[in-house]
């Protein structure tokens, strides 16, 4: 074993590269549910984006191209989901287990032909001068266009909830539709176009996946981690600022654990690798088990079906 | 009519049909500017249809409308607001989890900033007597304070037309006269107010002319101060209703006994209930008024054994219950019917028969080993809706497709053919057309006369003071010292419901 | 413009003919869907759903079909109970695993005696498997009010870890030259679970299987607890109401899904997969889930639902064969078939109206 092998700079850096995916697909998350909608399909909106936006930017060879397309197919997949469950009004957790099922199988089943290639590589962005400060440098300024943007996702997220009336509407949408409904607001609109916000979100992060993290296509690459966006948006009780700390504390862990298989731990890399999961139930048994701080948070209207009779 | 003014609104022929029932049927009326102007009608009547309408929520069938003589066909209630027509509406459309300030703004077309805001809200508040924190979450208001979010709301658009949808159901005698005193105050400045009741003398007290409907029709238009409450009771129930005949009540010994029952608020937005008390004879019936959400769903749960307390804290012919769940205290003669017809008294989407097997399980004695007899179930469904005239085509309908007069006859009597030793009911009214309320206030009065103890928790003072033999007010989660209810003023009830009792210092949370 | 109108009653109708609609337009849409990825559609349809029944190797792949819908039913009809009852067990897979490994361990500790206890004995410690798997989201969902969905999900990814733990760990074959993976248990006549009638698939998971539906069907109908689980389910409030207990529910339904799913695991590892090894599993978990939707969370269609998505697992596997498809998209089809059948539900519950606004 040898545990100086694991460099504390190294790690930190790493860290924010391997949350930046179930950042994205969290901070979708999190919007689709302040409008009320419980999702639980985002594992299937990730791997379909995984597998889109590698296929495209196979094909292009243009990156940026593939995640573009990763965000369209998160979005197409979860408009599907949207439709079914406010227009023809079904139940959202078994649509949403249906869409993590056909989003497994049809990336499986496009994907096949992608196994084993290489997919172009994405250019590195060193902010001149910020990166050259040591420590900080490498730790905050050598990353990847995407890491930058899955931050900046997450302040927008956070500057429409707080500070803009599209973001009070929403708050106020999944608080209370009927009452929602009442002042004319346009409940079945507002909240197809927050799960399509949701399945781009999921969409990208998968492609981070698949192009930037990994970067190859494996089938089930994704291996839980659109459940862990979820658990992540309980943990942090609906706040954009909190999925953030979330998602970098499990990258974190997720890293620690790849590094000590790597650094060959007396641990048996099973139970290396079963730490995220364990560490999500004890999180979610914590931020649940406080339930009136949750409950207080927690859009109102939740999961809970919309339909205007009158 | 004057006729001298043009009307500010004028309604021709408006037609509104839903699947089954013709909710507005060829409507018709007008309201002159400044007027306040009474909606009359029993539940059912097709007042909420004709609002609805005209605040844009529904379209009609036929007919039109004339704001200020143009014609107005409002698309949604945004184009009704932006006209200068505002709604405060009966079940608030408020969002708990949000500020005043941030429910205001969801209610205008075009909010000012932010702190431009809560300036307006404070001034127009104070303004009309109305004192609101802007700051504070919708959610831990009183009722009475979340009506003056809505009604704030309106005012800050300046409206022309303020529609008020049974806004007194919900306050205190003292509230409502504050509310009145707003509301002549508007209509002083100009705005016309379309106040829609059940409440004769309220509209008595203070509208200027009444338009009458029944069964969807307007079936008369007056000056409401021309005509006596009963007068005007006729024409909006179309019979004449007999009030519950009840002899001297001839109490027996205690059998349920309530002391020290403190329970704390189940949710962030709940009611706690502190240091309850109070004791119940056999033949006794207990109303306990007050105003909604200071307690009655809690203290109705707690009862019920929904909720568990400490033994001792409920007694019920001496034996220590608090700790026993529903069914236990079911079998010992404990039985309640809530508020809340559809997902509490009742499952919706189940059939009346397995709606019957809900709370009549134990003493029907329709399980056996765990074994169900959906033979004897059906026949206490059926004995049920026969004895209390429950209109339904059958047993096996679901209970969501009752009218709420059906199935609160269907709930109630579920419970009373038990024969309980004491029976809870909350709001057993509520939402009910006169003649089903009528004969469910003489059933629970039948069975007072049996000898069973019942507490009715109610917010329609009329109705405790109609059948009640002693009455306490809860509020704020406390419960008033019973006071025999003949002879109570209603001075004192509104002193009772807010908290305070003739000889007490006033309350300190009002 | 089109409304939905709330029926007073639910169609029967729709309800029984949906989810024959539903596999039908799954099959168009799948078709469309290989004709897009290059596949021939009609050959690919026909391999799935009419080659394992007919074709000239349908003798073998008959059997196939109760290998594949035993586990399913066993599984889909504990699952049914919870999702009445709104408790959503998603983690069968982890369950399933689970008990396939206490069962696998119990058998495999006996090796080499000889005696009849050994089986049951097994048995039983694959329903204690999944029912203490099960308890971990039921005893946190009832404790701490934790979401059953996501923490039966992780643990799902926990037992696969744990499972391949066992494979190259204490379960491995000690004479299995290094390959990871247990012994072969159909070896060994005291723990095989083999065909109990020659050659049809028909193994003690199939009694089961029986059992379970038989069980589930007094249950919901004649049974106060299958009543109660329907009225939480429908109304948690009015269920409180009429002295139900939801977290005793909970923990009922919790340990009876995962009980059925431990069974399912113990009686694939001691059968038709022979062994445990890190990939056994082949996401019964999961199919059961759709399973169970199809079948209407009822008994009988369950059984319906249960021997169709069988033959597609069946057909699935020709195709992998046979057309070159990979042995996932067959989740595709499920996932597909599930979205049908939620968005037709919607014509049982309502009615679709022309609705007449004149503009005024």
């Amino acid at each position: 074993m040898d545990l100086s092998a694991i460099s504390p700079v190294l790690l930190i850096a790493s860290l924010m590269v391997s949350a930046t995916p179930i950042l994205l697909a969290a901070i979708g998350e999190l919007v689709v549910e302040k409008s009320g909608v419980l999702n639980l399909g985002v594992e299937g909106m990730m791997i379909t984006g995984a597998i889109s936006g590698f296929a495209i930017a196979v094909e292009t060879q243009n990156p940026l191209l593939g995640l573009v397309a990763a965000a369209l197919a998160g979005a197409i997949l979860s408009f599907i989901f949207g439709f079914l469950t406010q227009v023809l009004l079904s139940n959202q957790v078994a649509t949403g287990l249906a869409l993590t099922l056909f989003g497994l199988g049809f990336s499986s089943l496009i994907g096949k032909s992608y196994s084993g290639v290489k997919p172009p590589a994405s250019a590195r962005l060193d902010i001149p001068l910020l990166s050259d400060i040591p420590i900080l440098g490498p730790v905050l300024f050598r990353h990847d266009l995407m890491v930058y943007v899955s931050v900046a996702i997450v302040a927008g997220v956070w500057i429409m909830l707080k500070f803009t009336r599209a973001g009070l509407v929403l708050r106020a949408v999944g608080e209370n539709h009927d009452a929602a409904h009442a002042l004319g607001y346009k409940v079945v609109r507002i909240r197809l176009l927050a799960i399509m916000f949701g399945g781009a979100c999921a969409g990208l992060g998968g492609a981070y996946l698949s192009l930037i993290r990994v970067p190859q296509w494996t089938e089930g690459m994704t291996a839980g981690a659109g459940w862990i966006a979820l658990a992540l948006v309980v943990f942090a009780s609906w706040k954009p600022w909190r999925v953030l700390l979330g998602a970098y504390l499990f990258g974190g862990v997720t890293v620690l654990q790849l590094n000590l298989q790597a650094a060959g731990l007396a641990i048996p890399v099973e139970y290396l690798s079963m730490s995220p999961y364990l560490i999500t139930i004890i999180v979610l048994v914590i931020m649940s088990s406080d339930r009136n701080r949750t409950a207080l948070n927690a859009p109102a209207s939740l999961g809970r079906t919309f339909h205007a009779s009158h | 009519m004057t006729g001298k003014r043009d009307p500010l609104l004028s309604v021709q022929g408006l037609t509104k049909a839903y699947p089954g029932v013709l909710a507005n049927d060829d409507i018709s009326f007008s309201v002159l500017p400044g007027e306040v102007h009474a909606l009359l009608g029993e539940n059912g009547a097709g007042k909420s249809t004709l609002v609805k309408m005209i605040y844009g929520l529904v379209h009609p069938d036929r007919g039109e409308m004339m704001l200020n003589g143009v014609p107005y066909a409002p698309a949604k209630p945004g184009d009704a607001r932006l006209a200068g027509v505002a709604m405060v509406f009966q079940h608030f459309s408020l969002f708990d989890a949000l500020s005043v300030a941030e429910n205001i703004s969801l209610g205008m077309e075009h909010p000012p900033r932010p702190a431009d805001l809560s300036e307006q809200i404070t001034r127009v508040s104070q303004a009309y007597g109305l004192p609101l924190d802007p700051d504070r979450l919708v959610g831990e208001l009183s009722a009475g304070e979340r009506q003056r979010v809505e009604i704030i709301r309106c005012l800050l658009q300046d409206p022309k037309l303020l529609i008020m949808d049974e806004p007194t159901s919900v306050l205190t005698p003292q509230e409502v006269g504050i509310l009145f005193e707003t509301l002549r105050k508007l209509s002083r400045e100009g705005t016309a107010i379309l106040y829609i009741s059940h409440k004769l003398e309220e509209i008595r007290d203070l509208c200027d002319s009444a338009t009458i409907l029944r069964q969807g029709r307007v079936v008369a238009t007056c000056d409401p101060r021309e005509h006596s409450a009963r007068e005007l009771a006729e024409l909006m129930v179309g019979e004449i209703l007999q009030a519950p005949e009840r002899t001297s009540a001839n109490m027996g010994e205690v059998v349920l006994d309530v002391s020290g029952l403190s329970l704390p608020a189940p949710t962030h937005f709940g009611t706690a209930l502190e240091n309850i008390g109070f004791s119940l004879r056999a033949g006794e019936v207990l109303g306990i008024g007050g105003v909604a959400g200071n307690g009655q769903d809690e203290l109705l749960a707690s009862l019920s054994g929904e909720t568990r307390t400490a033994p001792h804290c409920i007694r019920l012919d001496g034996r220590p219950i608090g700790n026993l769940g529903p069914n236990a205290r079911r079998e010992l003669g404990l039985l309640a019917a809530p508020e809340e017809r559809l997902g509490h008294a009742a499952a919706p989407d189940m059939s009346l028969t397995e709606n019957a097997l809900l709370t009549g399980a134990i003493r029907e004695k329709l399980v056996r080993n765990g074994v169900i007899s959906w033979a004897g179930t059906r026949k206490f469904a059926r004995r049920i809706i026969g004895e209390f005239d429950v209109r339904t085509p059958g047993p096996e309908t679901p209970a969501r497709a009752l009218s709420g007069g059906n199935l609160q006859k269907f709930v109630i009597g579920r419970e009373i053919l038990q024969r309980p030793e004491v029976l809870v009911v909350n709001q057993p009214t509520w939402g009910v057309d006169a003649s089903a309320a009528a004969s469910i206030r003489q059933a629970l009065l039948d069975l007072a006369q049996k000898g069973a103890a019942i507490i009715v928790i109610s917010q329609d003072l009329d109705e405790l003071m109609e059948i009640s033999d002693t009455f306490a007010a809860l509020a704020a989660g406390h419960l008033t010292k019973p006071r025999p209810a003949h002879g109570l003023t209603v001075e004192e009830i509104g002193l009772m419901l807010a908290g305070m009792t003739t000889e007490e210092a006033p309350h300190a949370d009002a | 413009m089109l409304t939905l109108e709330k029926r007073a009653i639910p169609s029967r109708f729709w309800a029984r003919s949906t989810p024959v609609l539903a596999v039908f337009m799954t099959m168009i849409a799948g078709g469309v869907l290989f004709a897009l990825l290059g596949k021939p559609p009609f050959e690919a349809i026909r391999t799935i759903f009419w080659d394992p029944l007919f074709s000239e190797f349908a003798f073998y792949y008959r059997s196939q079909l109760l290998v594949k819908a035993g586990p399913l039913i066993l599984i889909a009809i504990g699952l049914s109970l919870g999702f009445r009852a709104g408790i959503w067990n998603i983690g069968a897979e982890g369950q399933y695993i689970m008990g396939a490994i206490f069962g696998g361990a119990v058998g495999l500790a006996f090796y080499p005696a000889e005696g009849w206890y050994i089986f049951p004995l097994m048995v039983l410690a694959g329903a204690m498997g999944g029912i203490l798997w099960a308890m971990i989201p039921a005893m946190l969902k009832t404790r701490f009010g934790t979401n059953e969905i996501l923490v039966s999900l992780m643990l799902v990814y926990v037992a696969q870890n744990l499972l391949s733990s066992v494979s190259f760990g204490v379960l491995k074959n000690p004479q299995g030259f290094g390959f990871p993976g247990s012994r072969n248990l159909s070896d060994y006549p005291a723990a095989a679970n083999l065909d109990l009638i020659e050659g049809t698939g028909f193994h003690w998971g199939g009694v089961a299987a029986i059992l379970a539906v038989l069980a589930a069907w007094g249950l919901l109908s004649r049974h106060i607890l299958g009543y109660q689980i329907q009225l939480s389910g429908q109304s948690p409030r009015a269920a409180r109401f009429g002295g139900v207990e939801p977290n005793r529910l909970v923990w009922i339904c919790m340990g009876i899904s995962g009980g059925l799913a431990g069974l399912a695991g113990l009686f694939e590892v001691a059968g038709p997969a022979a062994q445990l090894t890190p990939d056994f599993n082949v996401g019964y978990g999961f199919t059961a889930i759709v399973v169970a939707f199809l079948g209407r969370l009822h008994p009988i269609g369950i059984v319906l639902a249960g021997f169709l998505l069988g033959l597609t697992e069946v057909g699935g596997g020709i195709a992998q064969q046979n057309l070159g498809l990979p042995a996932a998209s067959i989740q595709a089809f499920q996932g597909m078939l599930l979205f049908f059948l939620l968005a037709m539900d919607v014509f049982s519950n309502y009615r679709l109206r022309w609705a007449t606004t004149e503009v005024v």
